[in-house]
């Protein structure tokens, strides 16, 4: 069988899914028996393919990258998982939610900075009204929530996945896991 | 029925009083005229009266609702015998001329008449003094025939034999749901074994665009008085409590002068009539929630509770006001028991059609030339009640649609404007008879705004307690919004008809499981203007984001 | 009338159970080992049927009933769960989580929360409907508790608790739709109430974590229920 290209993004969230990914410990074999690791964090590509088979997203839409990213992601990828609470519902980056954008940076870059204090115009990209779920901005085939989802979680989902199976996710695991 | 002297001495003496004036010009004080400024109109009529000396006496009447409200201030001179001349938009200089040539040549401008359709096709029961009585003076009341309905069925009907006639009537609920009101009232004749039993009026009319009920209390409130009484012999109740909502001062103040002036003509309180029934009627005043229409809700306000609803059964007519057996009724239903009991049942079954008997007061609205209150036969097409007596759109447009039932309700399109209005004619067409709202939409407008208003109508009025009505119609009101301010994606219209469904299927109360009909009702007749407005399915992007 | 009148048969699930004449229909599922969701519902307390998760399906009747206030009539034949009642209760769910902040991960409730285990159980993986995000207020002003406005999904059981076990009715519920909330007193900070004697019922029966005690962090939020069965047996079943 053709190995399966698969990639791992990391948008707005703490890198804690793919703490939870390399959680797989030794099963990571398994995987990689079925699956090139083509993107992601953890590797040292810098283009994302034209094609990707599965691509596991961490992460919330929170900046004008996130949404340029994701929407590159989804037109080279065939199965699309939001990964982690923060994909799946906005979790702790859509707290700054409750607040309009402008209150959210004023008090990040001018009311608690003591120097230098501006919201800055360059190099950081900028944010977005509010903080969106993935499946807001771009079609998800496949939710898992948790935070993170645990490494067996992540695991069963990434098998089916690379058998061709769509995993079945119920009491699999649920928000805030 | 013959007149008993006591109401024979009454009428008398009201008669007697009229034939002193020769010219009576009656003024609508009631809210659409008064908005108008017809409480000052009233005034220069009087001041240019007096100023005309006694020889041809005149009084100056403030009455009610004459109907073509959105054409007041409305007045009418009635001179003895003569077609009385009906003047509409009446200025203070209009109003000077009226009282100056009351017998000479009446001026030509702004006449209306009253051959015109909007008033010769109306059938007047429950409207039947509106207009031509003073609301604050029980005389008038009584020179009409009041109470003797009401004296009639204490002297001689049974509590049975009065529930009966109503059976007889077929009288069905006027405040929407249709639900056959004898059968209400005998159900509440057999609960409770004896005990305190209820009378309630619903009078939260809260629906847009609707203002029958308003127009009635502020026009004939005695009537109301009268059919609470009937009620609550027939179903053993010897108190009353009239839900009115706060934003009627005028009808507040004028169901207040009439219980008092009723008290005082032993029409209310102890020995009605010189009989041994007793009856005592409150107001209790709403503080502007809509949900205080609905009867569980309403009674939780009445007993000074948070007005929410919750589910039923047990009915009111079992656990009601404080746990009792309670009739509710709405203000037009209470209104039309004095006539039927006047004219008999018969009479009555035998106007409008075979499901839905007698009359129904609708209140015009929206795009409409002759907007107002009008009472027809049920069985009347919308297209004679719109295009006929409405005069159809405003400054000659086309009209599109009519939203009946007010948020519960739906929109029907110009193509079914043959339908006969009946309670199962509208509901067929995916709205209903509500309380008798019509609000008529004209070409020009989206269909999807309507559903929008209508939407955040119900997402500001859910009381929040079922999860359904508080977070659904949110959402609803969202998906609305997306599709009218360009935001939708794919997933929006499939999104907006399922929710509709999870709203109407599991909601608690029926304002809830009533909310998406306006999206529903247009999503059916008018389903390319919601088509136009979302994207092609295609599957891929599904937002537009905002930076 | 023969005592047996007052004893219904009906089917649940297509199984025949027997109710008294006084008994909802989620009393004798639960006796008969069905399982119906519910949420606002809490043994002890009275019913109030707004949360809409139990509603079941009744042959005959156009209408879902909730099974906690629904009650057993002969004959009847109720039907607890079906592929359209799933969806249901699945979209009601997403409601509630969509409406406030409930960010489980930070949550002191995380993983005591009946919400949440819901979601779990009907394989709510995401919400479809847009999160609302309202600015909703926290009141930290009590010694030993919290009230977390963002969690709370307006259930009422404190209410009820305060109410009816307690006898303080201390909480109540002000402003309608998407804005009414739980208020102390009258709408006075829970540290100034003084109706509230700090019996902490309320925080016990609180669904989810918008009651909670101070000092608990992340997923510490436990609640003791034992006492509202206790109480109900030394109240004779009387509330």
């Amino acid at each position: 069988m053709k190995k399966k290209k698969l990639a791992t993004v990391w948008l707005d969230g703490c890198s804690g899914c793919h703490m939870s990914f390399l959680d797989i410990d030794e099963r990571i074999l398994a995987v990689v028996e079925k699956a090139d690791l083509v993107y992601s964090p953890l590797v040292d590509v810098k283009v994302f393919p034209k094609h990707v088979d599965i691509a596991l997203v961490e992460g919330a839409v929170g900046n004008v990258e996130d949404l340029e990213r994701i929407r590159m992601v989804r037109e080279h990828t065939d199965i699309l998982v939001s990964l982690g609470d923060c994909a799946v519902t906005a979790n702790v980056p859509g707290m700054r939610n409750l607040f309009k954008k402008q209150a959210v940076l004023d008090r990040a870059y001018r009311d608690n900075v003591a120097r230098a204090a501006g919201i800055p115009d360059e190099v950081i990209p900028p944010i977005l009204d509010r903080v969106r779920p993935v499946h807001e901005v771009v079609k998800v085939d496949v939710f898992v929530p948790g935070c993170p989802p645990s490494a067996d979680t992540i695991f069963t989902v990434l098998s089916e996945l690379l058998d061709g199976k769509m995993p079945d996710m119920e009491n699999l695991t649920r928000f805030g896991a | 029925m013959n007149v008993p002297e006591f109401f024979q001495k009454r009428i008398d003496a009201e008669n007697a009083e009229e034939a002193q004036f020769e010219h009576q010009v009656h003024v609508c004080i009631a809210a659409g005229c008064a908005s108008s400024g017809s409480n000052d109109i009233a005034e220069i009529l009087e001041k240019t009266c007096e100023e005309r000396g006694e020889d041809h006496p005149c009084r100056i009447k403030r009455v009610g609702c004459m109907g073509l409200c959105s054409r007041g201030p409305l007045v009418a001179h009635h001179q003895n015998g003569k077609e009385p001349a009906m003047y509409h938009s009446v200025t203070p200089d209009l109003a000077k001329e009226i009282a100056r040539k009351l017998d000479g040549n009446p001026p030509k401008k702004n006449r209306l008449d009253p051959q015109m359709p909007f008033f010769a096709r109306q059938k007047r029961v429950v409207l039947e003094n509106a207009g031509l009585i003073d609301p604050e003076n029980i005389n008038h009341y009584f020179a009409r025939g009041g109470y003797q309905s009401l004296n009639y069925v204490l002297e001689e009907l049974s509590p049975e034999e009065t529930v009966r006639e109503v059976v007889t009537s077929g009288l069905r609920g006027r405040g929407g749901g249709g639900y056959p009101t004898g059968l209400k009232w005998s159900t509440v004749a057999k609960a409770g074994q004896g005990g305190q039993k209820y009378v309630v009026c619903n009078a939260d009319e809260g629906d847009p665009g609707a203002f029958m009920d308003r127009v009635v209390l502020e026009s004939d409130p005695h009537r109301i008085l009268e059919g609470m009484q009937i009620a609550g012999h027939a179903v053993g109740a010897n108190k009353g409590y009239i839900y009115i909502r706060g934003e009627y001062p005028l009808a507040i103040k004028h169901l207040t002068t009439a219980i008092r002036q009723a008290r005082r003509a032993t029409m209310l309180g102890h020995s009605v009539c010189g009989t041994t029934f007793d009856f005592d009627i409150e107001l209790r005043i709403g503080a502007g929630a809509f949900v205080c229409g609905e009867e569980t809700a309403l009674i939780a306000s009445i007993e000074g509770n948070r007005g929410t609803p919750r589910p039923r059964p047990p009915y009111p007519a079992e656990y009601g006001l404080w746990g009792k057996p309670t009739l509710i009724n709405n203000v037009e239903t209470y209104a039309n028991i004095p006539a039927i009991f006047r004219e008999g049942g018969e009479w009555f079954a035998n106007i409008g059609t075979e499901t839905s008997k007698g009359t129904k007061v609708f209140a015009l609205a929206g795009e409409i030339e002759n907007g107002g209150i009008i009472e027809v036969p049920m069985g009347i097409s919308i297209k004679e009640i719109v295009n006929d007596m409405g005069g159809g759109v405003r400054n000659g447009g086309t009209c599109k649609a009519v939203q009946t039932g007010g948020p519960s309700g739906g929109c029907i399109p110009a193509q079914h404007f043959d339908s006969p209005v009946d309670y199962e004619s509208l509901k067929k067409l995916g709205s209903i008879m509500g309380s008798g709202g019509m609000i008529i939409i004209d070409q020009k407008s989206s269909m999807v705004e309507v559903a929008r208003f209508f939407m955040e109508f119900c997402m500001s009025e859910s009381c929040g307690k079922c999860i359904p009505c508080r977070a659904g119609t949110a959402q609803l009101h969202q998906l609305l919004d997306d599709l009218l301010e360009g935001r939708a994606t794919t997933r929006t219209l499939p999104l907006l008809e399922e929710l509709c469904e999870v709203v109407r299927r599991t909601s608690l109360c029926g304002l809830g499981q009533s909310a998406p009909n306006p999206v529903l009702s247009t999503l059916r007749f008018f389903r390319e203007e919601y088509e136009a407005l979302a994207p092609a399915p295609d599957g891929k992007a599904t937002d537009k984001v905002t930076v | 009338m023969l005592a047996s009148g007052q004893i219904k048969t009906l089917k649940i699930d297509g199984r025949d159970v027997s109710a008294h004449e006084n008994q909802t229909i989620l009393e004798v599922a639960r006796e008969n080992g069905i399982k119906i969701p519910t949420l606002c519902f809490l043994e002890g307390l009275s019913v109030r049927g707004s949360c809409r998760l139990c509603l079941v399906a009744i042959k005959g009747s156009p209408r879902l009933e909730p099974a906690c206030t629904t009650r057993c009539r002969e004959g009847m034949e109720v039907e607890t769960d079906n592929p359209e009642l799933h969806q249901f209760r699945k979209r009601i769910l997403e409601l509630i989580f969509a409406e406030r902040n409930h960010v489980c991960s930070v949550c002191v409730s995380n993983g005591h929360c009946e919400l949440q285990a819901l979601g779990a159980e009907f394989g709510l993986t995401h919400v479809e409907v847009a999160y609302q995000f309202p600015n909703m207020p926290l009141d930290l002003s009590h010694d030993r508790f919290v009230v977390d406005h963002n969690r709370c999904i307006l259930c009422a059981r404190c209410i009820r608790v305060c109410d009816e076990i307690e006898g303080a009715h201390t909480w109540d519920m002000m402003g309608r739709g998407k804005d009414a909330r739980i208020i102390s007193d009258m709408n006075e900070p829970w540290g100034e109430s003084e109706s509230c004697t700090s019996c902490g019922k309320c925080v016990q029966v609180c669904p989810t974590g918008a009651l909670f005690e101070k000092g608990k962090s992340v997923a510490e939020m436990a609640k003791q229920r034992q006492f509202l069965p206790y109480l109900t047996i030394m109240r004779g079943g009387k509330r």
